[in-house]
């Protein structure tokens, strides 16, 4: 079923490129809606069911390539089952908020949306390495296409620069993992890329740290961490907004999934013995990006170094090693799901309107776009870390989990929350508020399209800002059965 | 000869007979019909005894070749790839030769010695087949007759093979006054140290001059200069089968002689290899045509496969899975070359010749199913999912770690992300918009053939890419040399 899912979007993707031949107009989006609104009464489905016995949600497995005990291993649990929920969500999102920004290529632009997001789900749900690593390639080549193809004016640059730094430290991650599988069969005489036979995989002490290292290189890059985030400014600037949307939201998401279910299950000692690295990383980006996205001029490009610092905290929570730190990182991932696509959907909007990202040209647009405005200064104040929305909880754990491994390193950290405010509330400012900017004599507001996707991101975000008890019991079963809390 | 011998050479036979026989048709019927029907017919016939050779088990057939499970395989390839090529070239020659018929006549006789060459046993069988391989190549590299660079081409392919040959030939004499015999088990363990000597530097003489074929780092001068003066479907020959029959014969004479026991030419091997990644990927950042980038793509390929080699004979390498390793490069390296010579072919049509990587701008939006198949063969090149290019790199990289080939593995990965980034250029440049509007009609010249091997190529590219097993069952039964 779950690779069933994966190849409905997939056939999604080469029907909506059909339908533009055929039948051209609006088609290939409603095929793409269609398709990710199934994908999401599935999730839904699948949730409601309830878990099996062993905790999953779905499971399935078959043999691919026997030569190398490589098998099409597939299942859902709690955390993968959030993660996929929040991916189709966001796919509804992605492809509502281009609604009318693509001009010629629609069926191309909508089945690479439709590929990503197929690669994205068998990350998210593949426990065989090699399977996983397989999905992980899959969402680079549509992604680079979005950018490449779809993108602003320096879109060769950014697209050949996300692509290389992903394609480089994914790279890296082949090497550890394959030599991951030849360590266990040294030991066992088995051949398998199966996650759960190769976390039992026997590594010497000095080579564990450097196979672990592998992982985190693909990973950190992904998330990014400073200092290997320089492609994410240019990527997301450059990307058309649904390119912005489906990066920031699920993109980033994928390399903090491979922290928490690859990167720390898989080495635990080597994990530990480098945590407190990983939190000052953490820490760093938190800082950096926070003081970055406070001295950029242009819209998107505050909001992408914004997303730097949100996933500061994430690094931070995971390298706790306890559960606040760990289910601080998840609730992360998903309220910076909401309001990072948001935010990025309004930097779409307004570029659309007044052909620019810089906040110099604009200024007082509460006053020709006030449901935009409204829009804005919630998810501001949600991606602040206001109590009562999503981000503050998952930041609030995160540094809670954090205080309990090192204190110095979470006061620093704290700091972030305090600059978070200060860029947040420039990009409100310089924006919609303050006097109109004699330059735009009128703005179109939102209409009912892009209203229905911002109130039901709102929901989400009040939701786990208020009630986050359901996304941390799905969470909180995956991070027990991984085994390495103490 | 035996009875089991003739059937095991049946394939062979079919080749040698069915090339006199069109020789003597199309010098009466000199249409073009005729000869390419007949070289197509000569070719499927030859594959359909393969079959009924492979029955007949190994088979030395008087030292000279050993046809078995890897000999086939590569006839196999050889044969498919002339297939393509033939295909390709009917609408591509038109306009640039006023004879075609010896054309396709030429094709099938370069099969013929690239499969004798992939199937010898001693230097005999070796020099003769990779003999009957290159002339046929110099004339198809000159076949275009009004036009200068492929005739350039030829003649620097000529004097250049010529002096890589005559290197071979000393190297196979001074090999055989050492240990007294062609044969590729030639011995040479219990030598005293003066012929061991004359031993090592005749089989040092011998790997130059196979370097030089497969154009290796720093054997490598001619490529990008033949490949392109070379009519675009002989590039993509060349590129392949040349190539493909060379590395066979290579393969196996290290696997029967021992050739990497001697630690300087097991060093020397792995220096070119690590050159030939780095340095053929490093060069084709900076071309701007597509036949010179994807000569310079191939030099790194081949040094790839090297990995393959080297863990199948160097000592504490694993046999089995160093041939396995190679023969799938190599499978896969031939669909997706041909791809893209057989798309660069097609695009070509009766233009000049679609070389500059410029003329790629905005394909997927003009002619999006080459755009599309082109853009398979170059992700397949760079070895990204989902092509076989990447099963086959998994390979590389799998093999290479169990024989804990560090220095390669890392020349290997640095060299793929360098590639990365002007593979992904051309795929760049074919989606560029601006040129939104579909041309009107198709392109004069290009033709439902051309477009159905290119297809027929993309196709294999993604499925073996997705399903590798069929194949993979298949290698370990070929009984690696």
């Amino acid at each position: 079923m779950i690779l069933g899912v994966i190849l409905l979007l997939m056939a999604a993707g080469a029907a909506a490129w059909a339908a533009e031949r055929v039948v051209g107009g609006r088609a290939p989006g409603y095929v793409s809606l269609a398709a990710f609104a199934l994908g999401l009464a599935w999730a839904a489905s699948l949730w409601l069911g309830g878990p099996s016995a062993d905790g999953l949600y779905a499971a399935q497995s078959f043999d691919w390539i026997p030569r190398f005990g490589i098998a099409v291993l597939l299942e859902v649990d709690g955390l993968s089952l959030l993660m996929v929920a929040l991916t189709m969500f966001l796919g509804i999102v992605a492809v509502v908020s281009s609604w009318d920004e693509i001009e010629g290529g629609q069926g191309f632009f909508q089945f690479n949306i439709l590929w990503v997001m197929a690669g994205v789900v068998g990350v998210f749900t593949a426990l065989d390495l090699f399977l996983f690593f397989f999905f992980w390639e899959v969402m680079l080549i549509p992604m680079y296409f979005l950018i490449a193809i779809w993108g602003h004016e320096n879109k060769s640059y950014a697209s050949m620069k996300f692509f290389l730094f992903t394609q480089a430290s994914g790279l890296l991650m082949l090497l550890s993992i394959l030599a991951l599988v030849l360590f266990h069969y040294a030991a066992s005489g088995v051949v398998t890329f199966a996650y759960r036979d190769l976390l039992d995989a026997e590594v010497p002490a000095g080579v564990r740290v450097w196979l672990m290292l592998g992982f985190f290189a693909a990973f950190a890059t992904k998330l990014p961490a400073v200092p290997v985030h320089t492609w994410l400014p240019d990527a997301h600037t450059q990307a058309p907004t649904a390119g912005s949307v489906i990066l920031a939201g699920i993109l980033l998401k994928t390399g903090a999934y491979g922290l928490i279910r690859f990167a720390v299950p898989l080495f635990p000692e080597a994990s530990q013995d480098l945590a407190w690295w990983a939190m000052l990383l953490g820490v760093v980006s938190i800082l950096y990006g926070g003081a970055m996205a406070f001295s950029q001029s242009d819209f998107k490009r505050l909001v992408a170094y914004s997303s730097i610092a949100h996933m500061g905290f994430v690094l931070l929570g995971v390298y706790a090693f306890n559960e606040q730190g760990m289910q601080g990182a998840v609730v992360t991932m998903v309220a910076h799901g909401f309001s990072t696509a948001a935010l990025f959907m309004m930097a779409g909007a307004i570029q659309q309107r007044l052909h620019t990202r810089e906040m110099s040209r604009m200024g007082g647009l509460w006053v020709h776009a006030p449901r935009m405005g409204v829009m804005t200064l919630f998810f501001v104040v949600a991606s602040v870390g206001m109590p009562g929305l999503g981000n503050f909880v998952g930041e609030f754990l995160a540094l809670l989990g954090a205080f309990k491994a090192s204190w110095p390193l979470t006061v620093a950290a704290t700091f972030g929350i305090v600059v978070a405010a200060v860029y947040g509330l420039y990009l409100m400012q310089r924006s919609f508020q303050g006097p109109p900017n004699p330059d735009v004599q009128a703005m179109r507001d939102f209409g009912a399209r892009e209203m229905s996707v911002m109130v039901l991101m709102m929901i989400g975000l009040v939701w786990v800002g208020v009630y986050p008890q359901p996304v941390l019991d799905l969470s909180a079963a995956t991070i027990h059965s991984l085994g390495v809390l103490p | 000869m035996t009875a089991l011998q003739v059937q095991a050479l049946a394939p062979y036979f079919v080749l040698a007979g069915g090339v006199v026989l069109l020789l003597v048709v199309v010098a009466w019927l000199r249409t073009e019909a005729v000869a390419f029907g007949g070289a197509l017919l000569v070719l499927l016939a030859s594959l359909a005894a393969v079959p009924y050779a492979a029955d007949a088990g190994p088979q030395l057939v008087d030292g000279i070749v050993r046809v078995d499970g890897y000999a086939l395989f590569f006839f196999v390839l050889f044969a498919l790839a002339a297939l393509a090529t033939a295909v390709l070239a009917l609408r591509y020659l038109p306009p640039r030769a006023a004879h075609r018929q010896e054309f396709y006549i030429l094709l099938v006789i370069a099969v013929l010695g690239a499969a004798v060459t992939a199937s010898a046993a001693n230097f005999a069988g070796f020099l003769l087949g990779l003999e009957v391989l290159s002339v046929s190549l110099y004339a198809l590299i000159a076949y275009p007759e009004d036009a200068k660079p492929p005739l350039e081409a030829a003649v620097k392919y000529l004097v250049l093979s010529g002096a890589a040959t005559s290197t071979m030939l000393f190297g196979m004499a001074l090999v055989y006054a050492a240990t007294g015999s062609l044969a590729f088990a030639h011995g040479g363990g219990d030598l005293a140290s003066g012929d061991r000597a004359l031993l090592e530097l005749g089989q040092a003489m011998l790997l130059a001059g196979v370097f030089f074929k497969l154009s290796l780092v720093p054997f490598h001068m001619w490529t990008p200069d033949v490949y392109q003066g070379a009519p675009a479907p002989v590039a993509g020959f060349v590129a392949t089968v040349s190539k493909g029959a060379v590395f066979a014969v290579l393969l196996r004479y290290a696997l029967d002689s021992g050739l990497l026991a001697s630690e300087v030419l097991q060093t020397a091997v792995v220096v070119v290899a690590a050159l030939s990644m780095i340095g053929g990927n490093l060069l084709a950042l900076l071309q701007g045509n597509m036949k010179r980038l994807l000569a310079y793509s191939s030099i790194a390929h081949l040094g790839y496969l090297l990995i393959g080699l080297l863990v199948a004979a160097a000592p504490g390498g694993d046999r089995a899975l160093g041939v396995e390793t190679s023969l799938m490069y190599l499978a896969g390296y031939f669909l997706m070359t041909l791809a893209a010579f057989g798309v660069l072919t097609v695009f070509s049509g009766q233009n000049p010749e679609a070389e500059e990587i410029d003329a790629y701008d905005g394909l997927f939006w003009r002619r999006p199913v080459l755009a599309t198949v082109l853009t398979l063969a170059a992700l397949s090149l760079a070895g990204i999912p989902l092509t076989v290019g990447f099963i086959a790199k998994f390979y590389l990289v799998a093999a290479g770690v169990t024989s804990a080939a560090w220095l390669l593995i890392w020349a290997l990965l640095i060299g793929s992300a360098i590639g990365v980034y002007y593979y992904l250029r051309l795929v760049f440049a074919m989606t560029k918009r601006g040129e939104l509007v579909a041309e009107p009609g198709p392109h004069p010249g290009v033709a439902w053939e051309g477009v159905a091997v290119v297809v027929a190529l993309g196709a294999a590219v993604l499925a073996l890419g997705v399903q590798p097993s069929p194949l993979i069952a298949l290698l370990p039964t070929l009984g690696g040399g």
